[in-house]
């Protein structure tokens, strides 16, 4: 095993296993966001190398935006059963229904409002810490922040007031009322976490490979027909050939056209890939220069 | 497409590095074109940008402008904070922690630089080692990186001149021989139309030494954690205590340094017990023999009291262990430091009560002269006593890095206040 090279995987996963065992010690009350993504697939197992052979000493939690692709939320289910640890979901729909989000239409993009039902979901069980799945190279608002991100009552985020982060020492500390949102695999990119998805064997829901689907061409991307999305007038359904980059709200992730059909297809084409996993498949990122920095002020992951 | 060949990625080494400069030395436009000579700028990037250098009624594309991140920043046309970037060639990932050069930012730098292999200190050619190029040298060499590159950049505004060049060098070489550096290499380029970045380009050919990309690629990393000392802190205590595994006790941490085997004889300390390594176990199965900066599980062959903030080391090596040491100080707070107060220092996975009771000096960046002072303020360096509670166990930081930096948290407001860096024999 020592005469391996430690490659650059094996820094990674070593870095973020350190990073899931610190917040595990020091905050009285943690959880790890699972959304049966690529890159929570990947916290998991990091989760794994990190406690067993004991269990979790956090429980995972859904953030249901009930506009899911009904293949990821089977995923979930399946994937928790495998590990034996315990989930928590909380539905947007719960927060609708309690008046603590007003959506314009039922087919509206759920992203922007996923913070609403975070920060309730953070108050109702007093979590100190998030553990999720976000990357620096994922956008530009991401790469200025820390892997220990502060979060003050109102789940805010300060870009400038960020507190320092020296070696691997982090500072854990918050008082009552204030969380930190922690992202161990901060420094991976889109293609570690393929290449550590082929090398751990991991399984992904089937709509990140290639499969024929309805699709609709709207603005530079396509649009995957569902019951949230449909034609407009001048808009034709066609049938593609297509993958998802991501998993989120139906109404605004976009495939993308692609034969891949193994994760080796998927690494060669994210390593030869010319356009940014956001800016690619999420429609929701592309309304402004600062979205993502906006929405991460008001609470957003 | 059909230009990027099948790469091994599983074989590429990670590497870290920092760049340090202002504004005007091009380092922003040197972190572009290293992104995108090595075909790491995304399409969608490079339109927004075009788009925006455009707007702003400029020709062809800003590359600096990729590195803005922040609404805050574009609007004032300034670099807040520490941002990294990531890029990869068929030898290396790299990480990049690119941090400003203005004079209020030391600790962005030093916050950066922390994690570091390597810094390239960028110099205008036509300015040549100016103040802040000091700065940048003393602070990367006052947080150990371990290797140092001075990129002289815009030599295409002094016309490729070899003497200029020269003249930097050994100015530079002057300098940091007081410096703790223990290499420097020098490179001659043009960031913004691309000289000696990652292609050679044909207006340098007096330079025989390599690109900036074939030094990042190549230089060697393996030594840059220490490799003789295992140290191992305690970072949680795995006790499933389910049916099979009812007795299992094991510690899990990351190695910090050096490298440990089944049966190695070790040292539990602050207590100093000791004991034999029994199992290393990972998530995949047991293994013989483990090293640095792996994340494992151990076990040990008796049953002693041991939790969080212990630390292992193999029996005859030894640490320190100690209530008192010296440190270099960066404070980090605008709120300055308070003698008087306790704070707390967060050390391996350690957390203690500290005082910062005695202020030997304060270094001067730019002249690196040693000054008197009664407290200090945010951005300054020097050199302190401190005490703490507990025993910490320690090495010098320019022996090893991983256990001799600590941070400085103030318990009223939760910040982090300052970065330690333990010296106990002199500096």
């Amino acid at each position: 095993m020592s005469n391996r090279p430690f490659t650059h995987l094996d820094a990674l996963e070593s870095e973020s296993v350190h990073i899931m065992r610190e917040v595990a010690a020091e905050c009285a009350n943690p959880v790890l966001l699972f959304s049966g993504g690529k890159d929570s697939i990947v916290l998991l197992r990091l989760a794994e190398k990190a406690f067993r052979p004991g269990r979790f000493p956090f429980p995972l939690m859904h953030i249901d935006t009930e506009h899911n692709f009904p293949e990821v939320i089977a995923f979930r289910d399946h994937r928790v059963e495998e590990l034996g640890e315990r989930l928590i979901v909380r539905s947007l729909e719960d927060s609708i229904k309690k008046g603590r989000i007003v959506l314009r239409s039922e087919t509206q993009s759920r992203n922007p409002f996923q913070s609403v039902t975070l920060l309730d979901a953070i108050a109702e069980f007093s979590f100190d810490a998030c553990i999720g799945g976000a990357r620096r190279d994922e956008e530009k608002a991401r790469a200025k922040e820390r892997i220990f991100s502060f979060r003050d009552e109102f789940g805010q985020w300060d870009p400038k007031n960020q507190r320092p982060e020296l070696w691997d020492l982090y500072n854990t500390r918050t008082h009552p009322g204030e969380n930190i949102r922690v992202f161990p695999i901060s420094n991976w990119t889109e293609l570690d976490v393929w290449e550590y998805i082929a090398r751990e064997k991991l399984e992904v829901p089937e709509i990140y490979f290639a499969h024929e689907r309805e699709v609709i061409r709207r603005e530079a991307g396509l649009l995957p027909v569902s019951h949230l999305v449909q034609p407009k007038s001048g808009e034709q359904a066609e049938r593609m050939v297509v993958r998802f980059r991501t998993v989120g709200d139906m109404s605004c992730t976009c495939p993308v056209a692609s034969n891949a059909a193994t994760v080796e297809d998927i690494i060669a084409e994210t390593a030869m890939t010319r356009i940014t996993e956001r800016g690619a498949t999420r429609m929701d990122d592309q309304t402004s220069e600062a979205s993502m920095e906006l929405r991460k002020k008001e609470g957003y992951f | 497409m059909s230009e990027v060949e099948k790469i091994p990625f599983e074989q590429a080494e990670l590497l870290r590095f920092i760049t340090a400069g202002s504004v005007d030395d091009g380092k922003s436009t040197l972190i572009g074109r290293l992104l995108h000579d090595s075909k790491s700028i995304f399409e969608d990037q490079l339109s927004a940008i075009t788009h925006t250098t455009r707007r702003r009624g400029m020709e062809g594309v800003d590359l600096s402008l990729l590195t803005d991140g922040l609404q805050a920043e574009r609007e004032q046309g300034i670099t807040i904070d520490v941002a990294y970037r990531y890029f990869a060639t068929p030898r290396r990932k790299f990480i990049i922690a690119d941090t400003p050069g203005h004079e209020q930012y030391t600790r962005n730098m030093v916050t950066g630089a922390s994690t570091a292999n390597l810094a390239i200190i960028l110099i205008d050619a036509r300015k040549g080692v100016l103040t802040q190029s000091r700065r940048h040298a003393y602070l990367a060499s006052l947080v150990g990186i371990p290797h140092l590159v001075v990129a002289v950049n815009k030599m295409d505004l002094v016309d490729y001149s070899q003497s200029v060049f020269d003249d930097i060098c050994k100015d530079f070489s002057a300098f940091a021989e007081r410096l703790n550096v223990h290499h420097i290499d020098f490179i001659p380029m043009s960031a913004l139309l691309g000289d000696m970045v990652v292609e050679r380009g044909d207006k340098l050919n007096w330079y025989k030494g390599t690109t900036l990309m074939d030094l990042l690629e190549n230089i060697s990393i393996s030594h840059d954690v220490n490799c003789e000392d295992f140290r191992f802190p305690v970072q949680w205590v795995c006790r499933p205590q389910t049916n099979e595994l009812h007795d299992f006790r094991g510690y899990m941490g990351r190695i910090e340094s050096g490298s440990i085997r089944v049966g190695d004889a070790v040292t539990l300390l602050p207590s100093g017990l000791n004991s034999r390594i029994k199992e290393i176990v990972l998530y995949e199965g047991h293994i013989h023999e483990a090293d640095a900066p792996q994340s494992v599980t151990l076990t040990i062959e008796d049953h002693l009291d041991i939790s969080r903030g212990d630390t292992l080391v193999k029996t005859g090596d030894i640490p320190q262990v100690t209530k008192g040491f010296d440190a270099m100080l960066c404070w980090l707070s605008e709120q300055p430091l308070d003698p008087a107060r306790k704070y707390l220092i967060k050390h391996t996975t350690r957390v203690v009560k500290a005082g910062i009771g005695r202020i030997d000096y304060r270094v001067d960046v730019n002249t690196m002269k040693h000054e008197p002072v009664e407290q200090l303020k945010m951005n300054d360096i020097a050199r302190v006593g401190i005490k703490v509670q507990q025993p910490l166990v320690c090495d010098d930081y320019l022996r090893n890095r991983a256990t001799g930096c600590f941070i400085v948290i103030d318990e009223s407001s939760n910040n982090t206040v300052a970065a330690g860096m333990i010296c106990t024999s002199g500096n």
